[in-house]
């Protein structure tokens, strides 16, 4: 009895201390995961602010040796190809993915979920070559609707595969109401299914915009850059992040600063984006479940 | 007897596994028939064939399926689920819709557009569903926040306001309590008069309260098909008997 009685105390004892050490492993594990993102933060906002005026917004930039100046037309340039990208990959991504969540259960369907899968692991730069071979070589000249498509090719895995999970998620209870009601199978995907999943099909297009929004490589030869005013689609077109690129890496100490000026206002267009969805999406409703 | 619907050699398979064995029964115009059997044996499916839902979880059909005498296998099943309305055990209303939207979901969808008529639509199917008052001061509020009775009177506004021929209904109380489950027997019995209803249920009182026929099913075979009170009283066979006793199994 007295012993029973000690084992069960020395276990009881254990699993405390157990938990203790698993649970500070998780808290420290947590921190791992988000020291970078204050690093990130810190140094963005602390060397960022400097530029961060209205200039930075209306200005363009100025020649080698001027201070001051804006980057105007990157983020226009920035927000062209971001809206290029999504106006050709969301509507591409989101019927790929109702495709393979309401009828392609068959072999064809798992060959385009392998292809999709493949493609979201092909390197940005390769799809900017792709990009590039075939959208700058045949019209002759960077464009930004050759840095558009490229940004298209990598949201599309991404929306698709988002896309299809969530619908597939979408209770069949609801496709049958529907159907039952002498609605036609395509009008029931589209005006029942869909929209009931619009939440998170939004989500995954705010992931996919906000990767592309972030993405340099493919846009280097294709939209290339533009240090002049341009918003025609046919013409080579500044971005943010090429501007980053170019201005981290010049002699000068201005356009350095600069550069993180052009970090935080990224930073801060993607937030402003995740803002717009979040206000789209909200719910009509307020539901108690 | 005026005949809705007649099914004829009714064979229903899932896959290979025939789960409805060469059915034939008559169902007459503006009663209400009631399907009974224990689990499995075949009463969902039943219901399912007869407006083509059987086939949306890939099923297969043999047989025939006549409505007012046309073979309802031969035509486009979006129109054959026009006329024969489901209400479905678990209730399943739109959840992205308002209430109002919920009941006017078959009609908007398939390109009605007068405003003003659809109104009038809405609150007569509301009304004979019997959640008018309940909820006619939130139309415009979400269908998910109604209680589940509520909910599958909302059901089943929605399935009459595209003005079926015939009602299908697969448990519609089995989730609810006693008063909604009474609610809901009335309303059967109200809707009798413009609508020939066919309904599943595990319940024997409900059976025997609502119904004006009872069909007995036993895996996946019509045992007995007759008027309720002769069922209920003296039926012929010996396994209706044992179930309807509660002495099966
Ligand atoms: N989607 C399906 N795929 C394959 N088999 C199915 C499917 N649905 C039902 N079955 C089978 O068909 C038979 C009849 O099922 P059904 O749902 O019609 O029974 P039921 O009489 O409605 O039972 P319950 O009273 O439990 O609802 C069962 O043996 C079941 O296993
Ligand atoms: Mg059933």
């Amino acid at each position: 009895m007295e012993k029973e009685l000690a084992t069960f105390k020395f276990r009881l004892w254990r699993r405390k201390i157990t938990n203790f050490v698993m649970m500070g492993l998780t808290v420290v594990a947590v921190l791992v995961a988000i020291i970078p993102l204050i690093f990130i933060f810190y140094y963005t906002i602390s060397k960022g602010i400097t530029y961060l005026n209205l200039d930075f917004f209306i200005q363009m930039p100025k020649p080698v040796g001027e201070s001051g100046g804006g980057m105007a037309n990157a983020i226009v340039g920035t927000l062209i190809l971001i809206g290029i990208g999504g106006g050709i990959g969301i509507p591409v991504g989101i019927m790929a993915g109702t495709y393979l969540s309401e009828f392609g259960n068959n072999k064809f369907g798992s060959l385009v979920r392998f292809l999709t899968d493949v493609l979201s692991g092909v390197p940005s730069i390769v799809v900017g070559v792709v990009a590039y071979t075939l959208v700058v070589v045949p019209m002759k000249h960077f464009s930004a609707l050759a840095g558009g498509i490229a940004l298209a090719i990598l949201m599309i895995p991404t929306i698709t595969r988002t896309t299809e999970e969530i619908i597939k998620l979408v209770p069949h209870s609801l496709r049958e109401a529907g159907l039952a009601l002498g609605i036609p199978k395509w009008k029931t995907t589209l005006l029942i299914v869909l929209k009931t999943a619009w939440k998170g099909i939004a989500t995954g297009i705010l992931l996919g915009l906000s990767r592309a929004a972030g993405e340099t490589a493919p846009l280097l030869f294709t939209a290339l850059g533009n240090r002049f005013w341009s918003t025609s689609i046919f013409q080579p077109i500044a971005s943010l992040t090429v501007y980053i690129y170019d201005y981290a890496k010049a002699p000068f100490e201005d356009w350095n600063n600069q550069a993180w000026t052009a970090a935080l206002v990224l930073i801060l267009l993607i937030s402003l984006l995740s803002l717009l969805f979040k206000i789209l999406t909200r719910s009509k409703y307020k539901t108690n479940r | 007897m005026d005949i809705k619907l007649s099914v004829k050699n009714l064979e229903a398979f899932y896959g290979k596994n025939k789960v409805l064995k060469s059915m034939t029964l008559d169902i007459p115009r503006n009663k209400v028939i009631a399907i009974i059997g224990p689990s499995g044996c075949g009463k969902s499916t039943f219901l399912r064939c007869l407006n083509r839902m059987h086939e949306v979880v890939g099923g297969t059909i043999r047989g025939e399926i006549l409505l007012d005498g046309d073979d309802i296998m031969k035509k486009d099943p979006v129109d054959v689920r026009r006329k024969l309305g489901m209400v479905f055990q678990k209730p399943n209303p739109f959840p992205t819709m308002s209430i109002f939207n919920n009941v006017a979901a078959g009609l908007k969808f398939n390109g009605y557009k007068n405003k003003k008529q659809l109104g009038e639509i809405v609150e007569k199917s509301l009304k004979q569903a019997a959640l008018w008052e309940e909820v006619k001061d939130n139309l415009n509020q979400s269908g998910i926040n109604l209680s589940g009775g509520q909910q599958q009177r909302l059901c089943i506004a929605r399935t009459l306001a595209v003005n079926p021929e015939v009602v299908l209904m697969d448990e519609p109380a089995s989730a609810l309590d006693p008063i909604s489950t009474t609610k809901i027997e009335d309303l059967i019995f109200e809707l009798k008069k413009d609508y020939t209803i066919v309904i599943v249920t595990h319940n024997m009182q409900q059976a025997s309260r609502v119904s004006d026929y009872t069909a007995f099913f036993y895996l996946g075979e019509l045992i007995e098909y007759g008027e309720t009170k002769k069922i209920f009283t003296s039926p012929l066979n010996k396994q209706t008997e044992d179930y309807i006793r509660g002495r099966f199994g």
